[in-house]
């Protein structure tokens, strides 16, 4: 009984790793329609700007991370945007096939320059211990994802550039007549999308390997929450995290990890059967 | 599969070339394949094996080479995919027409690589630990089989009086036979088996078979996962308060080269099985591992399946030697009973199984990053791929 309990914070904190390495997703894939691939290696990006800075910070590196990592991996974005994805606005599937060259790109580039081994990042001193069965650092991980849907929400909807942003996405032909330049719009979606990436990136030093294919471990789990929430809708992958985290922890306490998998992926197809938009839809009068 | 592999060995290469085999390249040097992954998921740990396998060709070449000639290695990368491992296997063997290929690690690519190798009647070197079970008579075995590591780790936590074990392993043919063997093991010898869990590879959430080994209360985790997933593992079981005192996880898939990544706070104090660590004692350790640094640089470290893909090269060149020619049928007659002193102590080459005589180390990671060894077989122990003296594992080989 007690280790059932223990499933419904286990499943909760599942859902804030979702939560947090799908949010970048949301902002690239669901409001730009841009599929990518690489996202995974602004993740791994972050990761390792916490595992460098650790030099500097020592065991606190995490937090000092945070800030940098988002810079870090933001710029990547931009640089990727600017450089290449901008060329292939429309036309997802070379836009998937570019961005999964560069993942890998990327990928060879962090074995050439931190070698293929794992890295060590020491967590901080004082996210060691637990509260029952959740330890310090996944209500750290918890407390980061709400924070950042928080902060995303407030900027979305309390900033100029926020609302700028949520025209383009509903109506792209009627924000730029209406003056709204797009392009940079467009850049300054990719890099906060990118940098989010880069703070889930920090996180998951606390819980996982950090080494050059990171980021193929999370990339599919982030795409999935972004299709069942429903493509750039904030609260829908909210919702989303939430709810595959809790399946994906009692599915494997009463089965097996591999069995796990395989009904959560029964469970999105079928429900995509129902909702084909995810949990929430965009509606928009757009020409698309 | 093996059909898809047959394929694919049946088309690789130039047909006319197919009786051609180990000729080894007709001037001054003698061709060797080195055969590993270079990229993707397993490149972490096949890269370092490789370096070694180099190391050993430089020092064999320095004192003068093999039949007075100069090894020339060939390196192919199998890119963690296992039919690109019979491609390039088949490549090395056809085009490169090499004397033996050096590689693999996984269970998967030596299994994709073993109907090239037969079909081809060449040599194939595979230097990590495995399941057992398998004795071609084109491969050589340099790393452990499981009487050499699984049953000599469940002999030291029987010593223990560790009674009742969990398992934990990754999602495929190695830990699954393993974790056989360990419950026939543990049926006959009073232990017993709390649980046996199951992970995808590249699995990283670990917090709900955390909380059911956690609940299960066993006295020790017998760890039979790969890769990746033991840095999550590891990181998630001690932020659940779970210690080496409290509750022992003996791995046997985590050397020397794993431990920094997993951080070695979070596995201080916890067993590993192998036959090698790099603070084994003695002269031939000492020269592998300063001659290893000098190489790579001082802060590379030396694990058992790379100490196991060095030997391998030497084993090789030592058949050689002794056969006086590079020719399959002629080395695999000599190699037989060929004895060296390595850096895990004397290797045998068992001439029928193909196995060698290893002996089995328990050691206890220290704070250093560093595996002590705290148990050992006192002597080579022989190798018994389809434990076949072991009554209680009748009927594991079928």
């Amino acid at each position: 009984m007690e280790g059932f309990l223990n499933q419904l914070p286990i499943g909760l904190s599942i859902g804030a790793v979702l939560l947090l390495i799908a949010l970048g997703l949301t902002f690239t894939f669901g409001q730009m329609g841009v599929i990518n691939m690489a996202h995974g290696e602004f993740i791994m990006a972050g990761a390792y700007t916490a595992f460098l800075l650790q030099d500097l910070a020592g065991r606190s590196a995490v937090l000092v991370a945070l800030p940098v990592a988002f810079v870090v991996a933001g710029l990547m974005g931009l640089v990727l945007e600017r450089a290449a994805i901008r060329h292939f606005y429309g036309r997802p599937l070379d836009t998937l096939l570019l961005t999964w060259g560069v993942s890998l790109v990327l990928q060879q580039l962090a074995r050439d320059l931190f070698g293929a081994p794992n890295v060590q990042v020491l967590s901080p001193t004082w996210l060691q211990g637990a509260i029952g069965p959740m330890p310090y650092n996944r209500l750290f991980i918890l407390a980061l994802a709400v924070g950042s849907v928080v902060a995303i929400w407030l900027y979305m909807n309390r900033s100029a550039q926020g609302r700028r942003m949520q025209a383009v996405m509903q109506n792209r032909q009627l924000a730029a007549t209406s003056g709204i330049n797009t392009g940079r719009v467009d850049q300054r979606t990719f890099f906060i999308g990118s940098g989010l990436a880069g703070i889930a990136g920090v996180a998951l030093t606390l819980i996982g390997p950090v080494g050059p294919t990171l980021g193929t471990y999370y990339i599919v789990d982030a795409f999935l929450v972004v299709v069942a929430g429903g493509l750039g809708q904030l609260r829908g992958a909210v919702i989303a995290a939430a709810a595959l985290g809790l399946l994906n922890s009692y599915a494997e306490f009463w089965t097996n990890a591999s069995l796990a998998k395989v009904i959560v992926f029964a469970a999105i197809i079928a429900f995509l059967q129902f909702r084909p938009q995810g949990l929430f839809v965009l509606r928009s009068r757009a020409l698309t | 599969m093996a059909a898809l592999v047959t394929a694919l060995a049946a088309c690789g290469g130039d047909p006319a070339t197919t009786e051609g085999t180990a000729s080894g390249g007709g001037g001054n040097t003698i061709k060797v394949g080195l055969l590993h992954s270079l990229s993707g998921t397993m490149a972490i740990s096949e890269v370092t094996v490789r370096d070694a396998e180099l190391l050993a060709i430089e020092e064999i070449n320095k004192a003068g080479g093999v039949l007075g000639k100069q090894l020339e290695p060939v390196v192919e990368d199998g890119a963690s995919d296992w039919p690109t491992f019979a491609e390039k296997a088949n490549k090395l063997i056809a085009q490169d027409k090499v004397a033996t290929v050096f590689g693999g690690w996984t269970s998967a690519s030596r299994k994709a690589m073993l109907p090239v190798f037969e079909k081809r009647k060449a040599l194939l070197w595979y230097p990590v630990q495995y399941e057992g079970l398998e004795s071609s008579p084109y491969i050589f075995y340099t790393g452990a089989t499981t009487n050499q590591q699984i049953i000599p780790g469940l002999d030291y936590l029987k010593e223990q009086g560790k009674k009742k074990i969990f398992l934990v392993g990754s999602d495929y043919v190695f830990p699954r036979t393993a974790n056989k063997i360990i419950k026939a093991y543990a049926a006959a010898n009073g232990m017993e088996i709390l649980g046996e869990e199951y992970t995808p590879l590249g699995h990283t959430e670990y917090s709900t078979l955390t909380n059911k080994v956690v609940q299960a209360k066993p006295d020790a985790v017998f760890n039979t996962l790969n890769g990746d997933s033991n840095v999550a593992f590891f990181k998630q079981l001690k932020s659940a308060g779970v210690t080496a005192e409290s509750m022992p996880v003996l791995s046997v898939s985590v050397a020397e080269e794993e431990v920094t990544g997993i951080g070695i706070d979070n596995i201080v104090g916890h067993p590993v099985a192998w036959n090698y660590y790099q603070t084994t004692e003695n002269p031939a350790n000492t020269k592998f591992v300063e001659a290893f640094k000098a190489k790579y640089g001082a802060a590379k470290v030396t694990s058992d399946p790379m100490e196991a893909g060095y030997n391998s090269v030497y084993l090789w060149a030592e058949a050689v030697k002794k056969a006086g020619t590079v020719e399959v049928e002629a080395v695999k007659k000599a190699a037989g009973g060929i004895a060296l002193e390595r850096p895990e102590g004397l290797v045998t080459i068992d001439g029928e199984t193909q196995h060698m005589y290893k002996t089995a180390r328990i050691g206890i990671i220290q704070p250093d990053g560093l595996i002590k060894e705290v148990w050992n077989s006192g002597e080579p122990i022989k190798p018994d791929p389809f434990l076949k003296t072991y009554p209680w594992a009748g009927g594991l080989a079928s």
